[in-house]
């Protein structure tokens, strides 16, 4: 009794006991590591941001430099010769046209050495060619120029006969595959073949758009896409993104690749991907119910009007539409001359199923076009207001004006119509291809990006209902998850490019889409060790990589920093508070970043009670990467920040493609952009700068050499700085010390 | 009795001061905000409610998942948007960490806790012993959260969880 009894109960005792014990530190145990996670998530998104926010200055950028030589065309005068060089430009990127086609882009005289050992194209293509293609490229082979070319012209022959709108139906229970950004990532393309399947009649395709730049293997994608394509022609299905558009190739670095990969035949391979560009298909309508296009709507998407207009004018998105006149053949045509293109290109759209055939709401379609002019009526007798409203509409403000160029604009009595159709197709393929969604109601254009706009859950649910769809298919922004839904649902962005800001960044996806039309989203992430990181080990390198990119840009920008700080700090104590380096360093750099929570990543030597010593800083910026040294003079750090668009100032310029420019070009490119950025240069320190870089002393400047002095790779380009110090008048020469 | 009324007394007296003092007012708000704003996507003062939690603890609470379902109660609206607006956030936020609400773990009461989990008193614990634990009492750990944990906390060799080790990596790691 005694002992028989007060054993079990004690043993119940500890053992409720252990259990609330147990339960109070599991407890405990879960509060601190969801605190821990959180704090992770918070630096992963900041580290997002911070990615984000530099790639889409980055692209606001360029958009705004195309628009500025535009507004420079307009406004100097006739004889100055920058307005020549300018011209050239506009005119050189222009792609050939008619007879000049064929020889040029003729692969048939390019033989092809006994010594190449890669992949051997047999056209019609036949599967094993494609394999083999895919095999060689897997093994970082390159396919020869010829080929190439022969691939590129056949997938033009074959994109010219295509609809605007490409029309796919799930019957025979196929289930379709939906690819979003590949951005030059071949190993992701490879992941999701060996995941899902080759393209093939069993297994048929989407690719959403944006398969160039960025990544490093962007023309082995290319090839890939298309040779499927040519194989598969109802299986394999391309629509074209924002980054399929040479203006852009430019900054982001396809052309780059292309040159560098076919040093002999790049500039043709480049100039007939223009044409390629320009005809394929704006979207992908999928048993009539789900619409994929790369980047999204605006509430006056008319898929209709896209369906009937003449795609191939838009070469670039940037830039207004080529002239109807300039379409015409003019000579007998070649095997690729555009007369005949255009016969067929006016034989497609009678091709075209006009997806609201049938559909009720056509009459909204009536009320819309007629609304618009009425609103032209009412508020602008003229074409040209109106036309100036649309800009601001579109957000392409000052390139509209182009299509005023008297030089290179047919006069024409009926351009006035011509224009308005022009200008109001124009903003479809831009919202298209540029446009972002948001969370709330309406339309606003999309200022981050520099063209197309914002669209709420309304236009979404508006636009569907027009055109009686389901879903939205979009891909152009990088998710963490590779995918992510909005809109109730309503839209789907996919994303296939996995660790596109940096190794661990981001998750791929792709979607697969059976008849009853419910995606289902398959993720991946490229290269094993990746995987094989922790959580915390994958944001800590993300977010090296970010900041380390983030101090480049600080860097960048030292005098205007130092100038904000200095206006904080009147009697030059070299100190302020953290607020008001928040708050200047904003200013300077306009990226949207929260500085506050960035500050303990970004800035080590603060002093006490919240102060922080700017010129302390600065040095110690400079310490992390000892390639900081290069921005040592007013000139070159300007240079510096400005390199990008100075690179694509450059090759926009070097329209031969040959990796040099001139002198003179030099000299005019730099005035451009100095008065662009409203800086005082004189000629004599322009030239001085370009005798110091020529450094094969003839008169002419390597374009890659240049730029090399600006990549921030290995400390020996220092010793390129000194020289170019020390070539510097003693006037603009600084001291290496930073200030 | 009396020292200890005296001490609530001056503690509450420095609680007003500092309270009353604009500057460390005006410095939690920016550091609010700030927190804030790395969630505002749309950068119209909301976000997901779903992200709260994030932002409290990285502005160095440690709620129990209860305790932020109160907050976020607190600061919802009268008619639930999915969405919080920063004006109701913010006063909360405020009183939270002027009120030193929700403090942290400190790092002898992890360790004392992984302990109590060790019955045995082996140094270490098996993942499935710690996954039982955390997917079955307290606040249960989802099936992810489990996974991210094991993730960091396992010696791969060995497939066990010497929690010594895994508690002091933890604590150090973080600059921010």
């Amino acid at each position: 009794m005694g002992c028989g009894s007060a054993k079990p109960t004690q043993h119940n005792q500890n053992h409720k006991l252990q259990l609330k014990k147990s339960m109070r530190s599991a407890l405990l145990i879960q509060r601190w590591y969801r605190q821990y996670v959180a704090r992770l998530e918070m630096r992963r998104r900041c580290t997002w941001n911070i990615f984000q926010s530099i790639e889409y200055a980055g692209q606001q950028d360029q958009i705004k430099l195309y628009n500025f030589f535009g507004f420079l065309m307009d406004h100097f005068t006739p004889a100055s010769s920058e307005r020549n060089l300018i011209s050239h430009i506009f005119r050189e990127n222009e792609v050939f046209q008619d007879v000049e086609w064929e020889p040029y882009f003729c692969y048939k005289s390019i033989e092809v050495p006994d010594t190449y050992a890669g992949p051997h194209l047999t056209f019609p293509l036949t599967v094993s060619n494609i394999t083999e293609l895919v095999e060689a490229f897997k093994h970082k082979e390159q396919l020869h120029a010829r080929f190439v070319l022969q691939l590129l012209g056949e997938t033009w022959r074959l994109l010219r006969v295509l609809p605007n709108i490409t029309e796919v139906s799930t019957c025979h229970s196929k289930e379709i595959t939906i690819c979003g950004d590949l951005h030059g990532h071949l190993e992701d393309l490879l992941l999701v073949f060996y995941k899902n399947g080759l393209p093939s009649v069993e297994t048929p395709y989407v690719f959403n758009g944006d398969f160039v730049d960025r990544g490093k293997d962007s023309i082995e994608i290319l090839l890939i896409l298309f040779a499927f394509q040519l194989v598969y022609p109802n299986d394999v299905h391309l629509n074209r993104g924002n980054h399929e558009d040479h203006i852009v190739n430019l900054r982001y670095g396809f052309t780059k690749e292309v040159l560098g990969k076919y040093r002999l035949h790049g500039k043709k391979i480049l100039k007939l991907l223009q044409k390629i560009f320009s005809w394929l298909p704006l979207a992908t309508v999928i048993d009539q119910k789900v619409l994929i296009l790369h980047g999204g709507i605006s509430d006056t998407t008319d898929l209709k009007l896209i369906a009937k207009l003449e795609r191939n004018r838009y070469v670039s998105a940037l830039r207004p539409p080529k002239c109807r006149q300039a379409v015409k053949s003019k000579g007998p045509g070649g095997q690729y001359s555009d007369g005949e293109g255009d016969r067929y290109s006016a034989a497609g759209r009678r091709r075209v199923r006009s997806l609201t055939h049938s559909n009720p709401a056509t009459a909204r379609h009536e009320l819309q076009r007629r609304s618009l002019q009425a609103y032209s009526i009412r508020t602008s007798p003229n074409v040209e207001e109106e036309l100036r409203e649309r800009r601001r509409w579109a957000g392409l403000s000052a390139s509209y004006e182009r299509i005023h160029d008297p030089i290179s604009s047919d006069s024409d009595p009926d351009s006035g119509e011509v224009l308005e159709t022009d200008a109001e197709e124009w903003k479809q393929i831009v919202d298209m291809l540029w446009s972002d969604p948001m969370l709330q109601d309406g339309c606003i254009p999309n200022e981050v990006r520099g063209g197309g706009c914002y669209w709420g859950p309304d236009v979404t649910q508006e636009v569907l209902n027009r055109h009686n769809l389901c879903l939205l298919i979009r891909s152009h922004e990088c998710k963490q998850d590779g995918y992510e839904f909005c809109h109730n649902r309503k839209v789907l962005t996919i994303f296939s490019a996995s660790n596109y800001y940096e190794v661990g960044s981001n998750r791929g996806a792709y979607i697969r889409l059976g008849p009853d039309l419910n995606p289902h989203v398959v993720q991946y992430q490229a290269s094993r060790s990746t995987r094989e990181l922790t959580l915390r080990q994958s944001v800590g390198r993300t977010e090296r990589s970010a900041l380390r990119a983030l101090r480049e840009q600080l860097f960048a920008h030292k005098s205007d920093l130092i100038s904000a700080f200095e206006e904080y700090d009147p009697e030059h104590t070299g100190v302020i508070s953290m607020e008001r380096w928040a708050v200047a360093t904003e200013t300077v750099l306009h990226l949207g970043l929260p500085w506050r929570v960035l500050r303990s990543q970004l800035v080590g030597c603060s002093t006490q009670e919240g102060m922080i010593n700017y010129n302390d800083w600065f040095r110690e910026l400079a310490l992390m990467d000892p390639n900081k040294e290069l921005a040592h003079t007013g000139l070159l750090e300007t240079m510096y920040r400005h390199h990008s668009n100075l690179e694509t100032i450059f090759r926009i310029i070097d329209t031969d493609h040959s990796g040099l420019i001139s002198f003179e070009e030099f000299r005019q490119t730099w005035k451009l952009l100095s008065s662009h950025l409203k800086m005082e240069i004189s000629d004599k320190a322009i030239s001085d700068l370009a005798l110091s870089i020529d450094f094969n002393k003839d008169g002419s400047i390597d374009i890659n050499e240049f730029m090399e002095a600006f990549r921030l790779v290995d400390c020996s380009h220092a010793q390129i700085l000194d020289s170019i110090n020390e070539g510097l008048t003693p006037d603009l020469q600084q001291p290496t010390s930073p200030s | 009795s009396t020292r200890y009324d005296l001490y609530r007394v001056l503690h509450a007296a420095l609680c007003l001061f500092a309270i009353c003092s604009e500057a460390i007012v005006s410095e939690l708000h920016k550091r609010i905000s700030s927190a804030f704003d790395v969630f505002d996507h749309e950068s119209n003062h909301t976000v997901d409610v779903r992200e709260i939690g994030t932002i409290i603890r990285s502005l160095g609470c440690f709620p129990t998942e209860a305790q932020l379902h109160d907050v976020i109660a607190e600061i919802e609206e009268e008619e639930p948007t999915g969405f919080i607006r920063f004006e109701r956030f913010l006063p909360t936020m405020s009183r939270i960490l002027l009120e030193h609400r929700f403090r942290p773990v400190p790092e002898d009461l992890l360790l004392q806790a992984f302990e109590v989990l060790d019955q045995q008193k082996r140094g270490h614990l098996d993942p499935e012993e710690l996954t039982r634990y955390l997917t079955q009492e307290g606040e249960p750990f989802t099936q992810e959260e489990m996974e991210e944990m094991l993730s960091a906390a396992v010696d791969p060799d060995k497939n066990l969880i010497f929690y010594k080790d895994f508690v002091s990596v933890m604590t150090v790691d973080d600059p921010w």
